[in-house]
């Protein structure tokens, strides 16, 4: 049996916050509350703890405006870093006749320490639908992780597949409502749904866009000039594979906070597949035709 | 300091010195050229290698190469490791209210072929060491790898092999440097540069 206090809903909470600071005391949990809901296994105990299960609650802090309040907080002298992972990031993502390309890079960074080389990237929502993951890797890979439960609830509800354009549109929901709070994402949806293939940009200001070709993240720039060059709606599979695989390639070349390796997708009508997983160094000899000299004799 | 990134590592063996410097110039996150090392010859018994701001670094070097010419016609000999030392020192303290942005480490063969490394901040507080020194983006990781790998009375070819593996683990670890590396071997009877093959992201 979980604790009460734990899971009060958001609004509740912080209109109990501001009364019990007005009022200088402290939140009292009722133990006896908790012993005596222990003992008696009432139906409409576990209904409700179901209830509180099917949604998802956040502790906040005891303040209005939480993104505000963070801010705060770093800007304090004391104050320790904020952890962002895969803050640098290449991802694209593009639609073409044979489906949709998702390519990622797999680097996580720290300020300029490279904690991960080997992050995935790219969230595997349901058997149909992909997201990618740019900004903060906790918010990216939990609330995706929550699209798929909630995309599974409404294929085993309505008993066919979820639009791309509806699951992309309940994440864009999501962050909606926690706008200002600080949660920091920028991602793109893809599957394949009875309107054929579908790709959507969704980020936390809210913004939710629809589009053949998307890039997001700090190597984007680059990764958009290879793409945006060599694109065309009529490449076969394995030419829309390799642009993609290309110009993530070449934005870990020139952005150093991409890299490790590329990790790549195809979207194909009966759900994604995935490519192929190639270290960058690797490419960069394949690409460049490098070998490293054995040579024991040192002249130079 | 962090503005360019690039890293720098010398290390001392028996009769021998070791500077291996990365390849990487950048600007912040964008990277500009892979191939600009960050180790300068004064002659062929003293190198510098110099982090921090590149801005600084070649003006650094070229008042550098300026002093070094008017001593040769003066003195009529090439200037020691140690006397390049304190010239550096001596010109970074000049500038202590605008200082360069700069990490030099001075390496080479003193005229006894006994191997001195040196290293200072940026307004020219000097530190002198016997094993190795290391200067720029990710000193902090860099340390303890050398820390290990590291042996007194190294051979040319052992310390080789040492500073290259330093020098490549730090840049793994490392987004503002790396895109490949130099190490620069000085002995009695030759000074020598290898490149190594890196990684390119």
């Amino acid at each position: 049996m979980m604790c009460e206090e734990a899971m009060i809903d958001r609004d509740d909470y912080a209109k109990r916050v501001r009364k019990e600071r007005k009022n200088r005391i402290m939140i009292e949990i009722n133990f006896d509350k908790i012993s005596s809901s222990i003992d008696s296994n009432h139906e409409e105990d576990i209904t409700r703890d179901l209830k509180y299960l099917s949604t998802t609650h956040f502790e906040l802090p005891p303040n209005s405006k939480p993104g505000e309040f963070l801010d705060q907080v770093w800007d304090h002298p004391n104050a320790p870093k904020p952890i962002e992972m895969a803050h640098g990031t290449t991802t694209l993502a593009f639609v073409f006749n044979g489906g949709v390309i998702v390519a990622v890079d797999s680097k996580s960074t720290q300020g300029s320490y490279v904690a991960s080389r080997t992050v995935k990237k790219v969230i595997e929502i349901t058997p149909n639908l992909l997201g990618t993951m740019a900004g903060g890797a906790a918010d990216c890979s939990f609330w995706e992780r929550e699209l798929g439960r909630r995309c599974r609830l409404y294929e085993l509800r309505n008993k066919e597949l979820i639009s791309v354009a509806a699951a992309s549109k309940i994440l864009a929901n999501i962050v909606y409502s926690y706008k200002g709070y600080g949660l920091s994402m920028g991602t793109m949806i893809t599957g394949w749904d009875k309107t054929g293939p579908c790709l959507y940009y969704v980020d936390n200001d809210g913004t939710r866009l629809k589009g053949q070709r998307f890039s997001v993240g700090s190597g984007s720039t680059y990764a958009y000039g290879v793409l945006d060059s060599g694109y065309k709606p009529d490449l076969t599979d394995q030419e829309a594979q390799e642009l993609g695989r290309r110009a993530v390639y070449h934005a870990t070349h020139r952005d150093a906070m991409s890299g490790g390796f590329i990790n790549v997708y195809h979207v194909k009508e009966t759900g994604w597949v995935k490519i192929s997983s190639d270290d960058c160094f690797k490419l960069y000899q394949k690409y460049y035709n490098v070998k490293p000299i054995n040579d024991n004799n040192n002249n130079a | 300091m962090a503005y360019n990134g690039g890293a720098v590592i010398v290390m001392t063996g028996k009769n021998c010195v070791a500077i291996a410097t990365d390849l990487r110039f950048g600007i912040q996150h964008q990277t500009v050229s892979n191939n600009h090392p960050k180790v300068y010859r004064i002659n062929d018994k003293c190198f510098i290698g110099i982090s921090g701001l590149v801005t600084d670094a070649q003006t650094l070097y070229q008042k550098l190469v300026f002093r070094h010419n008017l001593y040769k016609l003066r003195e009529e000999r090439d200037m020691t490791p140690q006397v390049l030392s304190n010239l550096v020192g001596n010109m970074l303290y000049e500038k202590r209210f605008g200082p360069y942005f700069t990490e030099p480490v001075i390496c080479g063969l003193d005229t006894q072929d006994k191997p001195f490394i040196s290293g200072m901040d940026l307004i020219g507080a000097s530190v002198y060491t016997e094993d190795f020194l290391l200067v720029g983006t990710m000193t902090p990781a860099m340390y303890g790898l050398c820390e290990t790998l590291y042996k007194k009375d190294m051979n040319e070819d052992e310390l080789f092999e040492t500073v290259s593996q330093c020098m490549l683990s730090s840049i793994e670890r490392d987004a503002m440097s790396g895109w490949g590396a130099e190490v620069t071997i000085i002995t009695p009877a030759k000074t020598y540069k290898k490149k190594l093959l890196a990684r390119q992201d």
